[in-house]
């Protein structure tokens, strides 16, 4: 992903964002509140309260979420899909109503209309995370049902449906951070940064080189857009680890560890590898930010971060910065991206002082 | 983006093998279940599981390029649809090739055969047939069993190759897999092939006795081998000939017996049951009675053991019947005995038999030992015999 790309979309979804900053205090209250019975499970109440909130405010993209989600925890998907569909229309710009209508589309077997809305999610926000999730979910039914046909495989489809996360944060960032409109960039945010991960051990992890395929005729070589760069043996991979001083080592060995106590689920040791001045990526807060992260490593049932390709560029000899391929895997989701560590020597330890993603 | 889904695709590739937990070299039928549960796995969306499957496999065998191929559709279901098994623009005929394969290996895998059963072809083994080998076109599978006391006895069962136009061979060129009751002919070193015929070959007895008379021609059915740049080819893919793994030949050349063991070829597998058992006690007996009657030299009663339109070596009945009177006048006595019968129901024709024994016959003025072969038939009840001669 270019980052010029990466810019613009940036700037749409912040614009796109504003007609939901500036919903007032009092209404906001209101939709707190229609959340909260939604969440206790109470549909009727939350769907009678949030339809007369809209007879009120018809386009208000959070209280129209929020019906959606209702409806669909009630089973009623056509009506569901159809307040998607009008997020959408009306915002295209977000990815949770795409998401979500995905979800819906693939409950009801719909896999190539779930499959669209996921990939206008993501073309939204590329670093979309739940949808790059869904829709690899997605792939994997399609490639089930096209093998099933290919087999002749005659198999009973009402067991093997396909369970889509379904995005109910709209606004739950909001909520605790206090600023009720950034919610959708909040998410977007924290997903681009630090979700995704990998192997543990990093360098040897990544290494298996994909074995050519052996078949010299034209029919059975692998499909052509599926053949993968072959991976970089192990041993050539550590070599490319080249720090530029000494002291390289030494930060690549605490970025290891950080990756280390991710991959262990250790949120509290996690944590205090980034120094007191760590600027969270989103601007929150340092204590919201620490919530969500604790949050978010203790979601997944395993998580595995790798680093593969480091390289560390020092400004001196306590400042460097460390990029590197991050490999996130988690119990259902994969993901690879370009990640910097601004780390920084403090009493004799380098600790993180910004995260971000990309070069 | 899909760039490092595709660089995601390859980390689970690193399970190990499972080539060395079982100790010893997995067999065919390891490969095509890791192979199965590959597909099967696709078919209920565990991409990872797949793939892990399928590269343990092509650890063992990189050849398998059917293996090569569901890899290939593994990696590419990360980045986006796939459509069917074998995503590759273009090349379609040999991609339904491979399909067909997938689905032989998967019937295969689903409906193993009942091993206490014996197929219903096989009545009776010699003692010197210590293996007899059934093919069966339609499951892309060939059944090796081992004679117990004259019974057989399931040993194993491999994946084939048969003729791209399918079976019952009629004409020469037809490219069809003949079927009938057969018999390994010779057996062919690797070195004296070509690479073509894999690890040796077998010529088989087609056409037979029962083929001739039906004037079905044609020559050069063998079992054979694979050529050495793929572990296995599409369950139609041979002119004719019957196509093992190498590894399966090679196991297989073992216990093959040139000139004695039986390999029956039908387009449908069939298991023994009570009257099969009945139906080869009968057909002993009658032969023992034909054997009887001749010693008698009561002709009349000899020749009503062969049908009417029984024929031999350009002899119809009434010659034969001819001749057996002239022969049978000029001998005072004669003895009979047979020994080593072996007995095969003939797969395109119910109420045929197959027999074949050792014949021991000594008379007034003359004696011999040999092999012969008879076919008898079931009509309206009873045996007789269609045919007769030297085997």
């Amino acid at each position: 992903m270019k980052m010029l790309n990466r810019l613009k979309l940036y700037l749409a979804l912040c614009a796109g964002s504003l007609l939901l900053v500036f919903t007032p205090a009092a209404f906001a209250d209101e939709i707190q509140d229609i959340n909260k019975l939604f969440r206790q499970g109470q549909q009727e109440q939350a769907l009678g309260r949030v339809n007369s909130y809209l007879a009120g405010k018809p386009k208000d993209a959070q209280a129209r979420f929020l019906k959606g989600l209702i409806l669909t925890e009630q089973g009623k998907s056509g009506d569901a899909i159809r307040v998607f569909s009008g997020l959408t229309e009306d915002y295209p710009e977000l990815p949770e109503p795409y998401n979500n209508l995905a979800v819906l589309y693939a409950s009801q077997g719909q896999y190539d209309k779930a499959k669209i809305a996921l990939e206008m999610a993501i073309r939204t926000h590329p670093s979309y995370a739940t949808a790059h999730e869904n829709l690899g979910d997605i792939y994997a039914k399609m490639a089930s049902q096209a093998y099933d046909r290919a087999l002749q495989l005659d198999r009973n489809n009402a067991a093997t449906q396909t369970k889509l996360a379904l995005i109910k944060d709209l606004f739950s960032g909001a909520a605790k951070s206090g600023k009720p409109g950034v919610a959708p960039l909040t998410e977007a945010a924290t997903v681009a940064a630090p979700q995704p991960a990998a192997e543990p051990a990093p360098a040897a992890a990544v290494a298996a080189p994909a074995p050519a395929p052996v078949e010299e005729k034209p029919a059975a070589a692998a499909p052509a857009p599926s053949v993968p760069e072959p991976a970089v043996p192990a041993a050539k991979q550590a070599a490319a680890i080249k720090p530029t001083d000494g002291n390289g080592n030494e930060v690549l060995k605490v970025v290891r560890e950080w990756a280390a106590a991710w991959s262990s689920k250790d949120a509290k040791r996690y944590l205090a590898f980034y120094s007191v001045d760590f600027r969270a990526p989103g601007g929150e807060k340092r204590s919201d930010w620490e919530a969500q992260r604790r949050e978010r490593i203790a979601g997944p049932k395993t998580i595995s971060v790798g680093i593969k390709d480091a390289r560390v560029k020092f400004s001196d000899s306590t400042h460097a910065s460390v990029s590197f391929k991050q490999i996130y895997r988690a119990s259902h989701l994969h993901n690879v991206s370009s990640k910097t560590l601004v780390m920084v020597k403090s009493s004799g330890s380098w600790l993180i002082q910004e995260e971000r993603s990309g070069k | 983006m899909r760039i490092f889904l595709l660089l995601l695709a390859l980390a689970p590739s690193l399970h190990p093998a499972h080539a060395g937990e079982r100790g010893g070299a997995p067999g065919s039928r390891d490969l095509e279940a890791l192979l199965v549960e590959s597909m099967l796995s696709v078919s209920s969306s565990k991409l990872d599981t797949a793939l892990s499957e399928v590269d343990s496999l092509l650890k063992i065998n990189p050849k398998f390029k059917l293996a090569q191929l569901i890899r290939g559709d593994v990696l590419l279901a990360r980045a986006r649809p796939l459509d069917t098994l074998g995503n590759v623009p273009g090349a379609e005929e040999r991609l339904e090739d491979f399909r067909d394969e997938a689905r032989a290996r998967l019937q295969r895998f689903n409906e193993q055969p009942p091993t206490a059963l014996a197929p219903k072809f096989l009545w009776q083994l010699n003692e010197q047939q210590r293996h007899a080998i059934v093919v069966d076109t339609s499951k892309s599978s060939l059944y090796l069993y081992e004679n117990v006391n004259g019974q057989p006895r399931y040993v194993a069962d491999y994946y084939i190759s048969t003729g791209k136009k399918g079976a019952e061979k009629i004409a020469e060129g037809d490219q069809k897999t003949p079927l009938g009751v057969y018999f390994v002919n010779a057996s062919l070193p690797r070195s004296k092939l070509t690479d073509f015929y894999g690890s040796g070959a077998y010529p088989l007895s087609y056409p037979n006795e029962w083929d001739r008379r039906h004037g079905r021609n044609g020559h050069g059915i063998w079992l054979h081998g694979t050529p050495s740049d793929t572990y296995s080819r599409p369950p139609r893919a041979s002119n004719g000939c019957v196509v093992l793994s190498n590894d399966d030949l090679e196991s297989l050349g073992k216990v093959l017996q040139a000139g004695v063991t039986p390999v029956i070829i039908t387009s449908q597998m069939d298991w023994s049951g009570e009257q099969d058992q009945a139906e080869r006690a009968a057909l002993l007996r009658e032969i023992e009675q034909w054997r009887a009657d001749w010693a008698s030299l009561d002709t009349s009663r000899y020749l009503e053991h062969y049908a009417q339109n029984f024929s031999s070596g350009g002899m119809d009945f009434s010659a034969w019947a001819q001749q057996k009177k002239q022969v049978n006048a000029a001998k005072s006595w004669i003895k009979v005995s047979i020994s080593n019968i072996s007995a095969f129901a003939y797969p395109t024709q119910p109420g045929l038999v197959v027999v074949s024994f050792e014949q021991d016959y000594s008379s007034s003025n003359l004696s011999n030992r040999m092999k012969k072969r008879q076919y008898w038939m079931k009509h309206n009840d009873r045996w007789q015999i269609v045919y007769e001669g030297a085997a």
